[in-house]
């Protein structure tokens, strides 16, 4: 058990995020460990720990003139950037590192010298039994679940599209984010459709980007400039077979969510109403639907009525996808490291749309196509 | 552009299987698990006594969504589906010949297997739906 053992004491975003067809997938990585090393004031000799996913490790290492002693390159999709935090924490606790970064950038709109990843090589499970079926991207895969729920709780396509409406209003005045103002269901249902019953509008927005932390173990976690962030609890999951649904029982509340959710929450010591903040992988509508029920937050079938009461959007009693999420915000192909960022932001008073007092941040991601899960939940104090 | 998967040497025998118009699962022959996709050791028990058996090839509807940006062959939009074969396996695969109307496909709604032939080596196996009075149901 190593919660608490850890704590973010340095974490920013890469210089812009967007639309950067400037700026290098590689570059993108370097920039946003160099603003976050500046964040915790430290130096590329003070980082003995790198991990990092869409970009060569060895590069990026030998490019910031960091000599790493402790290596992670876990890659199981959006939500790596968690399991590398876990890893990061396991490592810190260890003593196998003293100071750790871990990095995403990824030009993952311009798509400018990489990014440096590939689910689908040849004579893979992807490659031969999910991309040759009219794959055109994640919705053609991880969308498939939600027509399903659907029909099971008589959503209509209405409830889909509020839940866009509902990120907007966390997003409409966030400079950063990609898609700011307001919507309505009826624009939403106005969007182009992509793949029914998802329209342009209740897909994620794809971006250019980067982000990091520094992280660092518990006796040092008061050395530093900003506020430290402590890791209180973490849980991950592998579960899925061939990028989609296919391995699942019930694709709808797959059990990596709560496999990683409840190891999460057990490793931490908090109730999950002890959660006062809240991020959730939204590459699509019906994930955070799907995420506040498999986490057990809201009983089946009732996360859109949830959505809809307002108990999510600002001024809610349980405040999620505070930076506009994956919807609105910035989706570079892989989120999870967004959703970090928002919620250290949130822990240390800086974010744009700042939730008063939050003490206690749980962040849940999947990764491709929903074959794997991890969870990541952050504390203003050391333990619970 | 249309995707034509790669076969592996454990993948093989599944491909050509679709060249002859079936679809092959595997059965552990201790623990009685039927699964699918192709591989070496049962995923219960690890039994490496797993042999091929063909699919009845009826199924039934779990889920789908209709693609309005998919590449040659397919039309647009295309039908991509789970689907929950006989065999207790759930299959992503694609629907033909099913109108695209989302009110008309029923969840749960019969199918039946067909192929669509990609390359003189690969032909995917996709569903189709079955008319609820066929006889041989």
């Amino acid at each position: 058990m190593n919660g608490g053992a850890a704590a973010i004491v340095g974490a920013a975003e890469s210089t812009n995020i967007g639309v950067l067809p400037g700026i290098s997938n590689f570059q993108l990585n370097v920039d946003a460990a160099l603003n976050a090393l500046a964040d915790a004031c430290l130096g590329p000799r003070d980082i003995d720990g790198l991990a990092c996913g869409y970009v060569d490790a060895g590069d990026l290492a030998a490019h910031l003139g960091i000599r790493p002693a402790w290596i992670d390159t876990t890659v199981v999709g959006g939500c790596s950037w968690l399991n590398q935090l876990r890893h990061a924490v396991a490592a810190l606790a260890a003593g196998l590192c003293t100071n750790a970064v871990i990095v995403h950038g990824e030009s993952g709109r311009s798509r400018v010298g990489g990014p440096h990843h590939n689910f689908g090589h040849p004579g893979s499970h992807a490659d031969q039994f999910v991309f040759p079926y009219a794959y055109s991207g994640p919705v053609t895969a991880l969308g498939l679940p939600a027509v399903r729920y659907m029909r099971r709780y008589g959503l209509r396509e209405e409830d889909l599209a509020n839940v866009a409406v509902t990120h907007r209003l966390w997003a409409q005045n966030n400079f950063r984010a990609f898609r700011q103002g307001r919507t309505s269901v009826q624009e939403v249902l106005a969007s182009p459709m992509i793949a029914w019953p998802f329209r342009r509008l209740m897909c994620c927005v794809v971006t250019d980007g980067g982000a990091a932390l520094v992280l660092t173990s518990r006796s040092r976690a008061y050395e530093f400039r900003k506020p430290p962030v402590f890791v209180l609890g973490c849980g991950e999951s592998l579960g899925g077979y061939t990028l989609g649904a296919a391995g699942f029982v019930d694709p709808i509340h797959a059990d990596i969510s709560v496999r990683s959710c409840g190891a999460a929450l057990k490793e931490a010591g908090v109730q999950r109403s002890d959660i006062e903040h809240l991020m959730i992988y939204d590459a699509f509508v019906h994930l955070p639907l799907f995420g506040l029920e498999a986490l057990g937050f809201v009983a089946a079938g009732e996360a859109a009525q949830f959505l809809a009461e307002g108990h999510t959007s600002p001024g809610g009693d349980l405040p999620m996808n505070t930076n506009g999420g994956g919807l609105c915000y910035t989706h570079t192909g892989s989120y999870g490291m967004f959703m970090l960022q928002e919620a250290v932001r949130q822990l240390r008073g800086e974010a744009v749309e700042q939730v008063p007092g939050v003490e206690l941040s749980l962040c849940h991601g999947w990764g491709g196509c929903w074959s794997a899960a991890a969870t990541v939940i952050l504390s203003r104090e050391p333990s619970s | 552009m249309t995707h034509i998967p790669t076969p592996t040497p454990e993948t093989e025998s599944f491909w050509r299987g679709t060249l002859r118009g079936e679809l092959l699962l595997q059965r552990c022959q201790q623990c009685g698990l039927a699964f699918f996709p192709p591989r070496s050791a049962c995923p219960a028990c690890r039994s490496l006594e797993v042999p091929e058996f063909k699919a009845l090839g009826t199924a039934t509807l779990h889920s789908f969504v209709l693609n309005e940006r998919a590449s040659e062959p397919w039309s647009r939009p295309q039908c991509v589906a789970l689907v929950d074969l006989t065999e207790g396996i759930r299959l992503l695969t694609c629907l033909v010949d099913c109108g695209n109307d989302p009110a008309a496909l029923e969840l749960g709604m019969p199918l039946e297997l067909t192929f669509k032939p990609l390359s003189s080596l690969i032909s995917l196996p996709v569903f189709r739906p079955r008319a609820r009075s066929d006889p041989n149901t």
